[in-house]
């Protein structure tokens, strides 16, 4: 029975181990929201980053230059909702893009349609980079 | 601020292009070793321009 007992927290030690959270654990999701890619830079992960950062960055001006809109904080419709929440995985971009008021005001092409779901994906996808940054973070990932 | 030339993309290249920044995330983020993350990434973005190419031709037929 006590072999039992002492062996089952000693099967449970390496997933146990595995999660360590730390404070840099929060700051890396954090900072990686906040600046695309930002969150595997400062773990040292300088290509993944650079990579995350150009592709998220470049979905957004994309997404802008195609005259695609930008949400603003809404209660209306179950897409605008959706689709300001998916803009503001985007960050400082999407900071910045309420700021200058950059892209389309209404969408009235499918071009401008195109340019709208360029912005809410890059948002998505920063939050997708975001979480592997936590992953790396608490390294469950390499 | 409204962009005094707003970028014109064809439905195929605003398709590829979103294709291919989605394909390169998904291999960073689902995948754990470099290479892995290469052929994943190659992966998502074979499927999404085969899928992109049956979309297409099933509407041209769904159309005529």
């Amino acid at each position: 029975m006590a072999k039992t007992e002492t062996s089952t927290p000693d099967a449970q030690a390496p997933a146990a181990a595995a999660v360590p959270f730390t404070p840099f654990a929060a700051l890396a999701p954090a900072i990686g929201w906040f600046i695309p890619g930002a969150g595997h830079l400062i773990q040292k992960r300088w290509i993944r980053g650079l990579a995350l950062m150009s592709c998220v960055v470049a979905m957004f001006a994309f997404g802008v230059a195609m005259e695609g809109k930008i949400y603003k904080p809404n209660t209306g419709d179950l897409l605008d909702i959706l689709g300001f929440i998916g803009d503001l995985g985007s960050g400082a971009l999407y900071i910045l893009g309420r700021i200058f008021e950059w892209g389309g005001l209404n969408i009235t092409t499918a071009n401008a349609d195109y340019g709208t779901k360029y912005i809410v994906v890059a948002g998505l996808l920063n939050i997708m980079a975001a979480v592997d940054a936590y992953h790396i973070a608490i390294r469950k990932k390499q | 601020m409204i962009f005094a030339l707003a970028l014109q993309l064809s439905h195929f290249s605003a398709a590829a292009l979103f294709a291919l920044f989605f394909s390169i995330v998904f291999g960073i983020t689902q995948r754990n070793t470099p290479n892995e993350m290469v052929r994943y990434g190659a992966y998502c973005f074979a499927v999404a321009m085969v899928g992109m190419f049956v979309a297409g031709w099933v509407m041209w037929l769904l159309h005529h």
